[in-house]
């Protein structure tokens, strides 16, 4: 390793800055275990059992994260965990102090948009704005789904993804199939914040001739498959999948399904394929907002238990809270530790998020009139 | 006529351009071994891909690897592939215009002992209707070789349309083999007999006998309905006056409905069609006796030619 030629700067505002930069680096159960570790050893397994239980985080979620703050050389403990104590490294302990008392907040972390850095928190709520005006527009397009699921394909294509929107054909980008394609205007209005193509065009929504079709197009820049017809998208990202593991490329593959799409068989008959690959570079996040076009999923169709589904087809299942950014984040770095299997992420969401008169009720599959679009509007100012 | 299996011929030239391009992936629903994919599988088994018994889950992770660059080759029976995969070939591949090849193979009534459930005689029909989807049947093992690398030549999806079994070998020499160009196979003047797939050799069959009645048939191998032929179409209407089509397929949407849509617009001619008349298949332990007991004979294209002279 090269040695470091300019002087490491110490100053106090300095420090603010590597404190924002480490914060972006370890996630909040992170940050939990490095501030929860006794200064008696005290073995791993039961470190983590108490905080499991103090902060209600799953105990594999954080037996996860120990292991990355171990490789990361932020704490030691032995293999045989039950028998040695976990302890800070020096390089541990600074962290540690660093980051004491600061609760990351991935709503106010900055992220990189066509309008210059924009706090997420922040593009958020424009987001959904957008959304709101582009069905409105429109007359038609499914709001509830396309609000369920914006913060996800925010949270992916602001911080997570590997893509880069003034090259939408970049051959190392990581990949998302939106499956549940009727949420195209959300999916839109993320992909023209990023800056794959002129904010003006999401007004041409359903327009005849308009670039933006009813259902994602991959002639759109940014889109990686034509989906809509529900079922299909994830057998198209495990074809995606399967090509990158025989060029042994690095990129993953994200395939976005709704949890009324579960219904279709050929999802599992994908779902099978993959867990059969093991194709560990594949992520399917359910977006579980509990509602299809005719009812609540669970009286059109049974899906519980959604995550033993999963489970039985040979998946690593992580279960999340699919409207709050960092929940969401987290699940998706728990995701990228899993070797040899895909990941299943079980969103929970809301039809119809962030705007109050329209949560989990009609609205998911009306157009507002204008005083209902101020009303919603108002809210998200 | 020497005849040999398109699916034999189909499988090994298979493993000849894995060779030559290794972007080729073969996707397989469980059928390998008949679809003589075996050998691609044994060559390449890295780029070969067991799917299990799932059509549409195959034509989606097509659709997948084609968007990543890949150039698959995804082979089943028609019936499933083609009869329970059209939406997925449709929503999931030839709406993105992807280089996907679709292989549907025991076509028609070849599976002739299983009886109707595998019998698919509505395919051609059904891949017609797609939007930038080509459709090609070729007539023979060696053609059905040339008709494979043309598909692979060509950037974009195609269904290429095989039978089971074994097929009198039309084509002896080198061929000529162009997607979209029809060949003349044998020149006559007081009729057309249009046909394809195991047909063809049928049309043939049917020409000779016609020679004894003083009847000159011309025979063209109308190998791709979609893009079709329409040029040569309006010239054989011209030239002969009378066009007989033969296929192995339902009347309703496969080359005689092409033709006659062809000839309606372009040239009104008297024409008679040979195929299957709206109805499902049934078992037989030969394939001949089969394809007798539903009309298509020598002996009916014949009689077709006869008919169709008298109307002209």
């Amino acid at each position: 390793m090269c040695g470091i030629n300019a002087p490491i700067p110490i100053s106090d505002a300095h420090l603010d800055d590597l404190r924002r930069i480490i914060l972006k680096t370890v996630n909040k159960d992170q940050v939990l275990i490095l501030s929860n570790i006794p200064r008696v050893p005290t073995s791993i397994t039961s470190v983590l059992r108490n905080i499991s239980r103090r902060y209600n985080v799953p105990l594999s979620t954080l037996r996860r994260n120990a292991q990355i703050l171990k490789s990361m050389n932020l704490i030691t403990y032995g293999e045989a965990s039950d028998f040695s104590g976990v302890e800070l490294t020096e390089l541990g302990r600074f962290i540690t102090e660093l980051t004491a008392g600061e609760e990351p907040s991935l709503l106010g972390t900055m992220v990189q948009t066509v309008s210059g850095l924009r706090p997420l928190g922040t593009v958020l709520k424009g987001l959904r704005q957008r959304v709101l005006r582009m069905v409105a527009e429109a007359g038609s397009g499914h709001l509830g789904a396309s609000l369920s699921v914006i913060d996800i394909l925010a949270v992916l294509y602001f911080v997570k993804m590997r893509h880069d929107p003034s090259n939408p054909e970049w051959a190392e980008r990581d990949r998302l199939v939106l499956s549940k394609g009727h949420a195209a205007p959300a999916l839109y209005a993320v992909l023209a914040e990023a800056g794959y193509f002129p904010q003006e065009e999401l007004v041409s929504l359903r327009r005849l001739g308009g670039l933006l079709q009813g259902h994602p197009e991959i002639q759109i820049p940014g889109v990686d498959a034509s989906t809509g017809s529900l079922g299909q998208g994830l057998s198209i990202a495990v074809g995606m999948a399967l090509a990158a593991k025989m060029d042994e490329a690095p990129h993953k593959v994200y395939a976005i399904i709704g949890d009324g799409e579960l219904d279709e068989g050929q999802i599992w008959e994908a779902a099978l394929t993959a867990g059969h690959h093991g194709l560990d570079n594949l992520v399917a996040i359910v977006d579980r907002n509990q509602f299809q076009l005719t009812g609540r999923t669970e009286e059109v169709k049974a899906m519980e238990p959604v995550g033993e589904k999963w489970k039985s087809f040979g998946w690593e299942v992580v279960e999340a809270d699919g409207n709050d950014p960092p929940s969401i984040l987290d699940a998706l770095d728990v995701c990228e530790l899993t070797g040899g299997k895909p990941s299943a992420i079980i969103a929970h969401t809301t039809k119809g998020k962030g705007v109050s008169f329209m949560e989990g009720n009609k609205f998911s599959k009306s157009i507002p009139d204008a005083s209902e679009l101020a009303r919603a509007l108002a809210e998200l100012a | 006529m020497e005849s040999s299996s398109q699916l034999e011929s189909f499988g090994r030239a298979l493993v000849e351009l894995g060779r030559e391009r290794d972007d080729i992936v073969v996707l397989d629903p469980d059928v390998a071994s008949s679809t003589k994919t075996i050998y691609f599988a044994e060559s390449f088994p890295s780029r070969f891909i067991r799917v299990g018994i799932s059509e549409q889950d195959m034509l989606g992770i097509a659709s997948g690897l084609a968007a990543a660059g890949k150039t698959p080759i995804a082979v089943g029976f028609a019936m499933f592939i083609i009869g329970r995969g059209w939406e997925q070939i449709a929503n999931s591949i030839a709406r993105q215009r992807l280089d996907a090849k679709i292989v549907g193979t025991h076509a028609g009534l070849s599976p002739h002992a299983d009886g109707e459930s595998h019998q698919m005689y509505g395919d051609v029909a059904l891949m017609r209707t797609v939007p930038n989807m080509r459709v090609v049947v070729p007539g023979d093992a060696p053609s059905a070789v040339e008709a494979l690398r043309a598909a692979l030549e060509y950037r974009g999806p195609v269904y290429l349309r095989l039978m089971r079994g074994s097929t009198p070998t039309v084509y002896c020499e080198d061929i000529e083999f162009e997607m979209g160009r029809a060949n003349v196979l044998r020149e006559g003047s007081d009729a057309t007999v249009i046909a394809n797939g195991i047909m063809l050799s049928r049309a043939l069959t049917a020409a000779e006998r016609l020679i004894g009645e003083g009847i000159n048939v011309r025979v063209i191998d109308m190998h791709t309905i979609k893009p079709l032929d329409t040029g040569a179409i309006a010239k054989m209407a011209k030239e002969t006056g009378a066009i007989v089509t033969a296929e192995e397929h339902s009347i309703i949407g496969g080359l005689g409905s092409a033709v006659a849509e062809t000839l309606v617009e372009a040239i009104p001619t008297p024409m008679e069609r040979i195929g299957i008349r709206d109805h499902f298949g049934e078992s037989s332990r030969s394939y001949p006796e089969l394809l007798a007991h539903v009309g298509l004979t020598p002996e009916a294209i014949a009689e077709a030619v006869r008919r169709v002279i008298e109307r002209k």
